[in-house]
C-alpha cells in the first residue's frame, strides 16, 4: 500500500477497501518507526491529521469526494496552515504558530487530503542538503550518512521514505528537482504564477513556486490539478483557465523533440551521473524522440546572478523578522536597537545571515547599479537562451544535479560548492520556466534524477514525456530495501 | 543682503478609500488599536500585497486634476528600514517610476499690507503612491511602547512641488490650495487634525538674485495651516541668522513645536538611513491604459478654476467672490442651489459669504451644517428682491431661520418685518416728520445734505423700520425740493 499510486489510493478509498483512517494511521505507523532517524517531519499534530482523516471518510461516505480525498499528504514547513507551527526550519519562528492558511494549504483542504504533518527544510528555504534547519538535518533513506537535497529535504525523505502517499515542496532554485534527484522521486516545480504564493513563507518573491513531490508524474498531474490556479491574494498569481494536468499523460512520444543543452554535459557534471542520463535519453529515443543540440550560453552566469536576486529579495523580505510583532525575541535588552540586533542574531542560522549580508550589500547605494542591476539584466539574456532554444525543441533535458546525494557535512563549510548543486535548475527559476527531475537511474547504488525543463505553461506536455518514460522504466517506483 | 527664501513642499494625502492600498482591512479612523490590522496589516509571515484599485483612481483623479502626466507604466518599490511601525520592515512606496508625473497648480496669494493679491503657478514635480505605517503608543503601558497598526497600509499619495515658492504665504496658499483640490476632486477628507493632509516642507535661502539653491532643512509633519506659516517664518529667521553670523546650514530634518513656535533638528544627514529601494517583487507593475483615464475623467466634476470662471462670466461675479465660493464643492453647491431656486446672484454670493459664513466659521461648521438650506435663503433674498423687507429686516428674518424656523413668510408675518411700500402711508409719515422738524428742513434748504438722512431716519423710526427706504427717498426728495 505504502507504494500505491495516488490513483490507485483514491481508488482504494472510492470503494471502501479502505478507509482514510486506517491509510493514515499506517503512515502515522511508519513516521513513528522511521521518523526519528530521518527527521523528516518537525510537526506532527496526531489529533488533527486523524480528525481530517475521519471528515475525508464522511465526504467519501457521502459520495462528495474528491480524487485526493482522503490521501494522506506532507506539507513542507514553509507553507502557513492555520493551528499549526509554521517554522520555516528556523529559530525565529520555532514557536509560530500559523493563524491562517496558505493557499495551497486550503486548496489541499477543499480537496479533501488529509494533512499528514509539516516537513523539514532548510532554513528560510536557504540551503541544498537540509543542513540549515535549525531542527537538525535530514537522512537521506538512501544511505542514513547523506543529505537528502535541499531546501525541501523533509518532503524528499518523506517521499523515499513513504513516509507519505506525497509531499509538497518549494523551489527557488532548485529546492524540489534537487533534493528529487537525490531521493529518486518525482518533482514538479511549475511554471512561476502557476501555484499561488500566498501563505508561503517567502525567500526570493521572483523566483519561489511551490511544486508536487511525489512517486510519479501521474501522482504529480493529480498534485498539481488541487495545487494549480488563480488566486486573487496573490498578484503574481496567473489568471488562467484551470486545467486537468493529466490530460496528456497518454500521448505518445513519436517526433518529441529533446533539446539536449551542451552546457548542461560539460565540466562539473559526475561522470557516472551522466552515463545514467544518457541512458535516460537513449531511451526516449527508443520511445520515438529526436534529439537536438542546443547551447544556453549563460547557464554559467545563472549562479552569480541568482547569488545576488535572490539575497537581495530575501534581505528585505525576512527584515519583519524582527522580534516585534511575532517570533524569537531576546529576552534581555537595552533598547530598541539591541532588541533587534539580538533576536534577529540569536533567531537566523548562519546561512540566512550570509544571505541576509550579500542581499544589503547589493542594494546599498553605490552598488546597486553594478550589482543588483546588472543582475536583473543577464536574467533576462538568461530568459531568451530559453526562448531560443524553444524554437528548435519540445522540451530540453540533463541532470537535475552534478552528482549524487553527497555526505553530511561535505560541503557545509564550503558555501559555493554547495550552491553549485543548483547549477542546472537555478536558470529556470530565473526564467520562469517549469522544471521536474525524473528518477532516471542509480550511479552507486545512489539515484539519479532526469530534468525535463518545457516552456512556459507546458506542465501537461511535461508530465506526458515523464510518464511515458515510466512506463518503460521502473526507476521511480524503487525504494530503499531496509525502509519496505 | 537681501535674502530669498525657496521653498518646497511634500505633502501626504491620505486617500479616501474603504480599505487598505494592499489588503481589505478598514481604514476608519479611531478604531480600538489593532482591530484593523489584518494578518497583511500585521505582516504576518507569507502575506503578500493586492493593490487597491480604489487607490489607483485617486492617483489618476489627481493627475487629471493638476494636468499632469499619468504614467502608462509605474512601478512599486521597497523603502526599507527598521521601524517598530513598520511591520514588513519596508514600506511600499514607489521610487523611480511614479504614478503621476509633472503637473502644476495655480494658486492665489492673498493681499498682505500694500502688497496687492497675485496669482502664481506652483509646478508638480511628481505624486506617488505609497502605504502609511502604524502609529507608536508610548505610556499606554507602564515601561513599554504599544504598536497599533490600524493605520500601518492606509493608502497615501505623496504629492511633491518643484522648490516654486518664495514666502510663507506662497508656501501657505499652495497647500491651502491643494487641501481644497484633493477634498474637491474626492480623494481625501482634508482631516489635518486626524492626519490626513500633512505637509513635510523644505526650506532653504539664498542671497537674492542668485540662482544657487540654499542647502535645505525639512519641516516635518505640520498637521495646520498656522503653523506651517509661524514655522516656515521661524526657520527663515533662523537660517537667514544663522549665514549672518557667518555659519553654515547643515542639511536637516527638523520639528515644530508650536508652543516655542521655533523649529528644532531631529536628525542630519550624516544619520540618514540608506532605503535600498527596489523594485517589490510582490507587485506587478502598475498599468494605466487610456481607457482607464477616461474612466476616472467621466467621473470628474467640474473643477475649482473652470467653475470659478465660469461664476465670473455666468453670474457676473467678481474674481474674489468666485474664487471664495469655489473653495469647496459643498459651498459652491450651496450657492448654485441658491441661485438656482431663483435668488439674484450677486445677493446670493454676498449673503452665502456674509451672513452664513459668518456663522459657520464662529462654530466652526462647514457648510453642509447650515441650519438654512439654499432654498430657504434663496425665499429670504427673493422677499428683499420683491420689496417684502428691507436688507436690515432680512436679517433679523435670518436669526430666526438659524436656530430652526424655515418659513420665511410666516417669520416676517410673525416679526411684523412687512414693508410699507403703499405711497400714501409713506407720504402721510413723511409729512408728519417735515411738519415736526422744521429746523432740519431749513438746514437742509441752507445745504446741508447731512439733514436730509436725518429726515430719512426720522421717517423710517416713525415707520418702525418698515418703509420701504427708496419710497422713503423719493417721497422725502420730491416733497422738499418740489
Amino acid at each position: 500500500m505504502i507504494n500505491s499510486s495516488l490513483k490507485q489510493l483514491g481508488e482504494m478509498l472510492q470503494a471502501k477497501t479502505i478507509s482514510s483512517v486506517e491509510l493514515t494511521q499506517s503512515f502515522l505507523d511508519r513516521i513513528k518507526q522511521y521518523n526519528p532517524s530521518i527527521n523528516a517531519y518537525i510537526a506532527l499534530n496526531e489529533a488533527e491529521t486523524l480528525a481530517q482523516a475521519k471528515a475525508a471518510d464522511a465526504r467519501l461516505a457521502n459520495g462528495s469526494a474528491a480524487p485526493l480525498t482522503g490521501i494522506p499528504i506532507a506539507q513542507k514547513d514553509i507553507f502557513c496552515a492555520k493551528g499549526w507551527t509554521t517554522t520555516c526550519g528556523s529559530k525565529m519562528l520555532a514557536n509560530f504558530v500559523a493563524p491562517y492558511d496558505a493557499h495551497v494549504i486550503s486548496q489541499f483542504d477543499a480537496a479533501g487530503a488529509v494533512n499528514l504533518g509539516k516537513t523539514n527544510m532548510d532554513e528560510f528555504a536557504m540551503g541544498s542538503s537540509n543542513e540549515t534547519s535549525y531542527f537538525g538535518g535530514v537522512k537521506n533513506p538512501w544511505d542514513f550518512d547523506r543529505v537528502p537535497g535541499g531546501s525541501s529535504g523533509g518532503s524528499a525523505a518523506a517521499v523515499a521514505a513513504r513516509l507519505c502517499a506525497a509531499a509538497t515542496g518549494t523551489d527557488t532554485g532548485g529546492s524540489i528537482r534537487q533534493p528529487a534527484s537525490l531521493c529518486g522521486f518525482t518533482g514538479l516545480k511549475p511554471t512561476y504564477g502557476v501555484v499561488s504564493r500566498y501563505g508561503m513563507i517567502a525567500f526570493a518573491s521572483s523566483l519561489d513556486q511551490a511544486g508536487p513531490m511525489a512517486k510519479s508524474a501521474e501522482d504529480c498531474a493529480l498534485m498539481m490539478n488541487v495545487m494549480a490556479g488563480f488566486d486573487e491574494r496573490d498578484s503574481t498569481s496567473l489568471n488562467r483557465e484551470k486545467e486537468d494536468y493529466t490530460r496528456d499523460l497518454n500521448k505518445p512520444l513519436q517526433g518529441l523533440r529533446i533539446g539536449l543543452p551542451k552546457e548542461f554535459f560539460a565540466d562539473g557534471l559526475d561522470a557516472n551521473v551522466g552515463k545514467v542520463i544518457e541512458t535516460a535519453i537513449a531511451e526516449y529515443k527508443k520511445l520515438g524522440a529526436e534529439l537536438v543540440d542546443i547551447s544556453l550560453p549563460n547557464t554559467g552566469l545563472s549562479i552569480p546572478v541568482y547569488y545576488v536576486l535572490a539575497p537581495a529579495e530575501a534581505s528585505s523580505n525576512l527584515s519583519r523578522y524582527d522580534g516585534v510583532r511575532y517570533g524569537h525575541r531576546a529576552e534581555s535588552y537595552t533598547d530598541l536597537m539591541d532588541m533587534y540586533c539580538k533576536s534577529r542574531a540569536e533567531g537566523f542560522g548562519a546561512e540566512v545571515k550570509r544571505r541576509i549580508l550579500i542581499g544589503t550589500y547589493v542594494l546599498s547605494a553605490g552598488y546597486y547599479d553594478a550589482y543588483y542591476l546588472k543582475a536583473q539584466q543577464i536574467r533576462r539574456l538568461i530568459a531568451q537562451d530559453f526562448e531560443e532554444a524553444f524554437k528548435h525543441c519540445d522540451v530540453i533535458m540533463g541532470p537535475a544535479a552534478p552528482s549524487t546525494a553527497f555526505k553530511a557535512g561535505e560541503k557545509v563549510d564550503d558555501p559555493v560548492a554547495m550552491y553549485l548543486q543548483d547549477i542546472y535548475t537555478i536558470s529556470t527559476n530565473l526564467a520562469g520556466l517549469p522544471g521536474m527531475s525524473v528518477p532516471a537511474g542509480f550511479s552507486n547504488g545512489l539515484p539519479v534524477g532526469l530534468q525535463i525543463i518545457g516552456n512556459y505553461f507546458d506542465e501537461a506536455r511535461m508530465l506526458n514525456v515523464a510518464h511515458q518514460y515510466q512506463q518503460v522504466t521502473d526507476w521511480h517506483s524503487r525504494m530503499p530495501e531496509e525502509l519496505k | 543682503m537681501e535674502w530669498e527664501v525657496v521653498i518646497g513642499l511634500e505633502t501626504h494625502t491620505q486617500l479616501q478609500t474603504n480599505t487598505k492600498i494592499f489588503s481589505g482591512a478598514s481604514i476608519k479612523y479611531g478604531a480600538e488599536p489593532n482591530t484593523q490590522a489584518c494578518e497583511v496589516s500585521l505582516a504576518l509571515p507569507g502575506v503578500l500585497p493586492v493593490l487597491n484599485k480604489e487607490a489607483v483612481q485617486c492617483a489618476i483623479k489627481f493627475g487629471l486634476a493638476i494636468d499632469a502626466e499619468i504614467a502608462p507604466r509605474s512601478v512599486f518599490a521597497r523603502k526599507n528600514y527598521f521601524y517598530p511601525d513598520l511591520p514588513k520592515g519596508y514600506q511600499i512606496s514607489q521610487y523611480e517610476l511614479p504614478v503621476v508625473g509633472k503637473g502644476a497648480v495655480t494658486i492665489q496669494v492673498p493681499a498682505v499690507g500694500k502688497n496687492p493679491a497675485y496669482e502664481k503657478v506652483i509646478n508638480i514635480t511628481r505624486a506617488h503612491l505609497e502605504e502609511d505605517a502604524g502609529k507608536s503608543v508610548h505610556g499606554a503601558v507602564e515601561g513599554m511602547s504599544g504598536i497599533d497598526l490600524n493605520r500601518a497600509g492606509t493608502p497615501l499619495l505623496e504629492i511633491v512641488t518643484e522648490p516654486d515658492m518664495r514666502s510663507a504665504a506662497e508656501a501657505v496658499a499652495y497647500a491651502k490650495k491643494l487641501h481644497e483640490l484633493v477634498q474637491w476632486i474626492g480623494i481625501c477628507d482634508g482631516n489635518m487634525q486626524e492626519g490626513s493632509f500633512r505637509c513635510d516642507v523644505n526650506v532653504s535661502v539664498r542671497p537674492k538674485g542668485s540662482d544657487k539653491l540654499g542647502t535645505r532643512r525639512e519641516i516635518k509633519n505640520l498637521n495646520s495651516f498656522k503653523f506651517m506659516q509661524q514655522a516656515i517664518e521661524y526657520e527663515t529667521r533662523w537660517q537667514i541668522g544663522t549665514l549672518e553670523d557667518g555659519g553654515t546650514i547643515q542639511q536637516a530634518t527638523v520639528l515644530f513645536n508650536p508652543d516655542t513656535g521655533e523649529t528644532r533638528a531631529m536628525r542630519s544627514k550624516e544619520e540618514a538611513n540608506d532605503y535600498r529601494y527596489f523594485p517589490d517583487p510582490d507587485l506587478l507593475p502598475l498599468t494605466i491604459t487610456e481607457a482607464d483615464k477616461a474612466a476616472v475623467q467621466a467621473t470628474m466634476p467640474e473643477l475649482a478654476g473652470a467653475m470659478k470662471a465660469r461664476f465670473e462670466t455666468q453670474h457676473g461675479l467678481s474674481a474674489y467672490d468666485a474664487n471664495a465660493l469655489t473653495t469647496s464643492r459643498e459651498l459652491a453647491a450651496y450657492f448654485t442651489a441658491t441661485v438656482d431656486a431663483g435668488a439674484e446672484a450677486k445677493q446670493a454670493a454676498n449673503w452665502v459669504m456674509g451672513s452664513i459664513s459668518a456663522k459657520l466659521n464662529a462654530e466652526n461648521q462647514p457648510i453642509s451644517a447650515s441650519p438654512v438650506s439654499a432654498a430657504n435663503l434663496a425665499q429670504l433674498l427673493k422677499r428683499i428682491a420683491d420689496n417684502t423687507i428691507s436688507n436690515n429686516a432680512a436679517k433679523q428674518v435670518f436669526e430666526v431661520m438659524w436656530v430652526g424656523d424655515s418659513d420665511v413668510d410666516a417669520i416676517i408675518e410673525k416679526l411684523g418685518l412687512k414693508q410699507v411700500s403703499d405711497n400714501g402711508a409713506i407720504e402721510a409719515i413723511i409729512d408728519e416728520v417735515l411738519a415736526a422738524n422744521p429746523a432740519m428742513v431749513e438746514e437742509f434748504k441752507a445745504g446741508k445734505e447731512k439733514a436730509f438722512n436725518a429726515l430719512v431716519g426720522q421717517a423710517m423710526k416713525a415707520s418702525k423700520g418698515k418703509a420701504n427706504p427708496a419710497q422713503v427717498n423719493e417721497v422725502l426728495k420730491r416733497k422738499l425740493t418740489g
